[in-house]
């Protein structure tokens, strides 16, 4: 693998909108406001503001994609070997924005913010959010906060990826092309029972109280196990097998007792699990999964044909061949729909042994058919604002209500 | 293959804007030249991730994976002109492959080499050993061309699946142009355009 470079020292950013009595309506048809969006950019807009990359985050993401919060910060952004100068998604060239969704905890509004009618955390009062949902908020930010008319691309994984298809159907007029990497377009059986398995590990915590524990011990123990059920769906038996094997735990021979872990695999699920309570609140798992699971674009339009009528952007479609828990089979029906469409559409299915997880792998496979992918696109979009641009038209008042959004990841 | 010259009867036989498919598309710098020349809106199928990546660095659309895998992505109809270049005799389908060829596209342009031509068949005859020549380079254990067929097999499997043959080439290992008589024997490759016939 190439060594590449990463943005540097960066922020996480905040925007408040929807401040009642101007609140957002919600696909529910319950207004949700105000609404605070956690996001954070790297790289410089160009002139012609066409070098926008939007980036949605999967379920435990958030909005700190790349670089470092300070120079002693122990962990980069969850996608630094994908992001940055020269990389696939090249910093260099391209003006990156990551979101934190709402209905999360690292700065966007969400079950643990606080409740403007009753001035204490939501909690399950927090209505229920979607992915369009997150999306709509996702698309004032990039439009009303940023100023921005077209985003080159949306690319995201998992739930990223769902994101980018409500935004390829929703904002048709916005999205140049789109990315969904190991997604689909309605969660199966399979992803909807481990959520639930989850989320009852979160319900059967005596901390948890309906969601109602800001003021007193967060519900850990369930969220942990959610957490280590998560990750074995996220990771492969090969995987599993070359990390850990049978491999034990500070220990030369197993303990035939219930107390430390005897294998690595244990101590590695309970580090995982532990960890991550730390970064999330247990409510927000509960939230997000179900938008996940309730996420079904064939549900909502009828077909998948039907629901990529509006779409006009390019799309690259990519599956990892070891992933089964977003298994290629789903993303070929993206690709079949869209096809039916005309929709240009390229799909590639990158060989791994890591399960669901691959795409957030330090891989040259995917860092250059990205790389490319943009390259192309961007050439593509600029040949074609040239020949238009030469046809005699009526000049488009710049936007100025805000000031231009600058680099953030560059020190 | 250094020349493609499939891809000029696509150039006779498709018109400005047409929409054509390739299958194994490579590394899509024939497609490319196509879709900039003749505003043809191409797609191509490939199963190699380094082709495919050329071909997304090209801005050309591709299917990676199998043929018949990526055709089965496309409703009936979708092109005027489906390319299937040098590997009919590769796949382990061919009937199928043509029928959805035919299915998804209005006309097939299908290259192939020609085992029934006199060279090779001396090679088996004579030397009593599986041919090996400049159009078929491989030794029997190393090819991939698993369903070796002659013109008249070709010529066989239209009758077989009722194909109308629009035009036909005969080809020498050089490229030159031959003759249709005694083609079989002949020539070291073919290029045929069929359509599906009329109820057929």
């Amino acid at each position: 693998m190439a060594e590449h470079r990463s943005v540097g020292i960066v922020q996480t950013r905040h925007w408040r909108f929807a401040d009642p009595p101007n609140e957002l309506a919600l696909r529910s048809g319950v207004r949700l406001g105000p609404i605070d969006v956690a996001y954070e950019t790297y790289g410089q807009l160009s002139p012609e503001r066409d070098n926008a990359i939007l980036i949605c985050h999967a379920l435990s993401g958030d909005a700190h994609v790349a670089g470092r919060h300070s120079a002693d910060d122990r962990k980069a952004g969850w996608w630094d070997v994908m992001v940055g100068p020269g990389n696939g998604i090249d910093t260099d060239r391209y003006f990156v924005i990551c979101p934190n969704c709402i209905g999360g905890c690292k700065g966007s509004t969400g079950p643990g913010s606080i409740n403007p009618r009753t001035g204490k955390p939501y909690g399950l009062d927090f209505p229920m959010v979607t992915v369009s949902d997150m999306v709509k908020v996702q698309h004032a930010l990039v439009s009303e906060r940023l100023g921005l008319k077209k985003l080159l691309s949306v690319i995201g994984g998992s739930m990223g990826g769902m994101q980018v298809l409500q935004w390829a159907i929703d904002y048709p007029e916005t999205v140049e092309s789109a990315v969904p990497i190991a997604s689909t377009s309605r969660l199966n059986a399979q992803g909807i029972a481990f959520h639930e398995v989850g989320r009852q590990a979160v319900y059967g915590d005596p901390n948890w109280h309906n969601g109602d524990y800001y003021d007193g011990t967060a519900p850990t123990r369930g969220l942990a196990v959610a957490r280590m059920i998560g990750h074995v769906t996220y990771l492969s038996e090969h995987s599993m097998r070359e990390k850990f094997g049978r491999g034990l735990q500070d220990r030369d021979e197993v303990g035939y007792d219930f107390g430390p872990a005897d294998f690595q695999v244990e101590s590695y699920l309970r580090y995982k699990g532990g960890s991550f309570v730390e970064r999330f609140d247990a409510n927000s798992y509960l939230y997000i999964t179900k938008a996940m699971d309730y996420f079904d674009l064939v549900a909502d339009h009828g077909s998948l044909i039907d629901a990529f009528r509006s779409v006009r952007g390019r799309f690259l479609v990519i599956s990892h061949s070891g992933d089964w828990l977003f298994p290629t089979y789903q993303s070929k029906e993206i690709v079949r729909a869209l096809q039916a469409n005309r929709v240009v559409t390229t799909f590639c299915e990158l060989g791994s042994e890591y399960g669901h997880d691959a795409f957030l792998l330090d891989d040259d496979q995917l860092r250059d058919t990205l790389r490319e992918f943009l390259r192309n696109t961007q050439a593509a979009v600029r040949r074609r604002g040239s020949s238009r641009s030469r046809a005699p038209q009526k000049a488009v008042a710049a936007k100025t209500e805000h000031s231009p959004p600058t680099a953030e990841g560059k020190t | 293959m250094a020349v493609r010259l499939d891809y000029r009867m696509i150039e006779e036989y498709v018109e400005r804007g047409a929409h054509v498919l390739d299958l194994g598309c490579g590394d899509g710098a024939l497609l490319e030249q196509l879709i900039s020349q003749n505003e043809v809106e191409g797609c191509g199928i490939d199963v190699d991730l380094e082709q495919v990546r050329k071909c997304i660095a090209r801005g050309v659309p591709v299917y990676h994976g199998d043929m018949l895998e990526g055709m089965a992505m496309f409703e009936d109809g979708r092109f005027d002109c489906v390319v299937l270049s040098q590997t009919l005799q590769q796949t382990l389908e061919p009937c199928r492959v043509v029928q959805e060829m035919l299915r998804v596209g209005r006309r097939a342009i299908i290259s192939f080499p020609n085992f029934g031509q006199w060279q090779v068949r001396l090679r088996l005859l004579l030397g009593g050993r599986m041919p090996v020549t400049k159009v078929l380079p491989y030794r029997w254990h190393e090819t991939p061309n698993i369903r070796p067929l002659t013109i008249k097999d070709f010529l066989g499997l239209c009758r077989e699946l009722k194909l109308r043959i629009v035009d036909r080439i005969f080809l020498t290992a050089d490229y030159g142009r031959l003759p249709g008589l005694f083609a079989n024997l002949l020539a070291s490759m073919a290029i045929f355009v069929v359509e599906a016939s009329p109820g057929g």
